[in-house]
């Protein structure tokens, strides 16, 4: 296999001080190459999240190592990192982070534009990916006026807008009920099996866990199982 | 990147209204009012000024009696003319001496009756007040001395007695005498106090003191000196002859006063000074409740506009990338406000300055100051929560709470 795209050597996290410092990872070494679909599991307080922040760019760790497509992203400076989220990251979280106000094709169009993208360009590349989620006819709706699958589905269509090399998925379906997180999951699995975008999905149920193709377990800020180790 | 910035910002705005809305309406309000209020204030001001120095320049005004307590009222002596002759013999800077003796009766033509206010003067009371005559000339200086009833009257008289026509030549009574009218005066309008300064009729001095009232008397008598820069000394000379002529001796105070039209205008200026920074502290409130308003707006919103900058980071925006967006919204909103404000508020000023009657003065400064100061508040209070917010990591904004 080739190089992996992510890596974590020994990865530590650490919050609060003194007495009241806890420890949300306490040394994780973990793997993940291209193409995986990636299900990151454990009870709450486990680290899982705070594992998949560090994998993406959104928090930096106490010690360790992160290399990301051979890069230590611990030596990059703050704008470099946001460059690495702008370019090679996608992000679907929990609460769908959308702006409220704004239409679902705005909402798709603003990591095109922080890319410096054309409007024509970005307005056609937005129109797709919301096709793509099977939003088309909703362009115009603003993410408050949509209901939460649809949101969740407009932060899927923008994560993938950008064309990452990695999709971060952080409780995709914490909010949603059953019918609506199974078609989101499917969505998703599509998404992998297709065009072979790599997921790393946050969850802790099973069921959900079981649309990724390798499971890794997270206890007390360490992995505890990982189903499919890369070779 | 700015073009980049410039749509997202735009667009920020265009998504929330109400908010841009509410700070834009800070901006206005406080700079509105500050404009329209100083605006206002300096009209008063330069009403004042105007009202002063269209009696005439360089004038000294010369009162019997004491302006300080002291001595019962009355017991000075008045003036006559021969004070006046006196002043105009002594005192070689004086350019014009007019005694004036005034008193108030009903102007009669036909079965038309106006009661006004006759000025008996000399014909240098004319050049004195710089006043010119539009129809018609001034008593000379012959009818002066013999006392002709004759007299120029202002627009007021002429409006009441004749309607339109042309009173150069007619004669009318005035209390128990008849007079030709031989000249009529330049209309001057009302001054600041709403006084009307055509209601007057002039007469030679000596046909009022004979005809009119019946004693010799100059209840005032107006100098012009010939430059500004004589005037301390002229007022000097004019204490001196006159303290001789009124028989005081060293202990004894003046029991005439000189007052200087410049001195009643520095009173008058710093009365409608204090109203102006009544007003400009009125202002300032409605600023301060004006720059309240936007803190308000945009600390209320911190929390929302956290959350949003932790959206954009989480997509690749950089810290610079989200501070030049907020700060192109802060300067367009800041800027729309001002333009609207600076509208309303000069608007506001010259319908208050029209319905009270005062000049329009605008004060380039104020504005300025007024646009800075909202600006300034706007852009702090938008700008600088955005900036702790960028520099947060991405996750910590997104859970802000």
């Amino acid at each position: 296999m080739s190089s992996p795209l992510i890596e974590l050597r020994g990865v530590t996290k650490l919050y609060g001080e003194g007495e009241a410092m806890v420890s949300a990872l306490a040394g994780v070494d973990l793997t993940i190459h291209a193409h995986e679909f990636v299900a990151v599991m454990g009870p709450s307080g486990s680290g899982k999240s705070t594992a998949m922040n560090i994998l993406g760019c959104l928090d930096t760790p106490t010690a360790g190592q992160y290399l990301f497509q051979g890069t230590d992203v611990g030596t990059l400076s703050r704008d470099e990192r946001a460059m690495l989220r702008r370019y090679h990251l996608g992000f679907v979280f929990q609460g769908f982070n959308l702006l409220k106000r704004t239409t679902a094709i705005e909402n798709l169009e603003l990591p095109l534009i922080y890319r410096g993208m054309g409007r024509k360009e970005r307005h056609k590349r937005s129109s797709v990916a919301l096709a793509q989620v099977g939003l088309a006819e909703r362009g115009h709706h603003t993410a408050a006026q949509l209901s939460g699958g649809q949101q969740q589905r407009v932060a899927i269509a923008r994560a993938l807008v950008s064309e990452p090399a990695v999709v971060f998925a952080d409780e995709p379906t914490g909010n949603l009920d059953t019918a609506m997180s199974h078609e989101i999951m499917s969505l998703l699995r599509r998404l992998n099996d297709d065009r072979g975008i790599t997921i790393v999905l946050v969850t802790h149920e099973e069921d959900i866990a079981a649309y990724a193709k390798r499971q890794v377990r997270f206890r007390d800020g360490r992995i505890h199982s990982d189903t499919g180790a890369a070779a | 990147m700015i073009g980049n910035a410039l749509v997202l910002a735009l667009r920020e705005i265009r998504n929330n209204m109400m908010r841009a809305a509410l700070t834009t309406l800070g901006i206005v309000i406080g700079v509105g009012a500050v404009i329209a209020m100083v605006t206002l204030g300096n009209g008063a001001t330069q009403s004042v000024t105007n009202t002063v120095s269209s009696i005439g320049k360089n004038l000294l005004f010369i009162t019997p009696g004491q302006r300080r307590e002291g001595g019962p009222p009355g017991d000075a002596p008045a003036f006559q003319i021969s004070d006046a002759d006196a002043l105009r013999r002594e005192v070689l800077s004086l350019k014009h001496v007019v005694p004036v003796n005034q008193t108030s009766v009903a102007a009669v033509l036909g079965n038309r009756s106006h009661t006004t206010t006759v000025n008996g003067a000399t014909t240098e009371w004319f050049d004195a007040r710089s006043w010119t005559i539009v129809s018609g000339r001034a008593f000379n200086e012959a009818e002066d001395k013999t006392g002709k009833s004759v007299c120029v009257i202002g627009e007021t008289v002429h409006h009441e007695l004749f309607g339109g026509q042309d009173p150069v030549g007619q004669r009318i009574r005035l209390g128990k005498i008849t007079c030709e009218v031989v000249g009529l005066l330049q209309t001057k309008g009302r001054n600041t106090f709403g006084q009307d300064q055509d209601d007057y009729v002039i007469m030679p001095i000596r046909t009022v003191q004979r005809r009119l009232v019946g004693n010799n008397f100059a209840y005032y008598i107006m100098v012009e000196v010939q430059n500004e820069a004589g005037i301390p000394e002229a007022k000097k000379q004019i204490a001196q002859v006159l303290r001789q002529r009124r028989h005081l001796n060293a202990s004894q105070q003046d029991n005439f006063d000189v007052q200087d039209l410049r001195e009643i205008g520095n009173m008058l200026s710093s009365i409608t000074g204090v109203l102006t920074a009544f007003l400009a502290a009125i202002a300032a409130v409605s600023l301060l409740v004006g720059g309240i308003g936007i803190m308000n707006i945009m600390l209320v919103s911190v929390t929302e506009r956290t959350r949003e900058i932790g959206i954009r980071l989480a997509i690749g925006a950089r810290e610079r990338d989200v501070l030049l967006q907020f700060l192109i919204e802060a300067v367009v909103l800041s800027a729309l406000g001002g333009i609207v404000g600076i509208t309303l508020g000069l608007l506001g000023a010259a319908a208050g300055t029209a319905a009270l009657g005062l000049p329009f003065v605008f004060q380039p400064s104020i504005v300025a100051i007024a646009v800075l100061f909202s600006a300034g508040v706007g852009v702090a209070f938008g700008f600088f929560p955005a900036r702790r917010a960028a520099r947060m990591d991405p996750i910590e904004a997104l859970r802000h709470e």
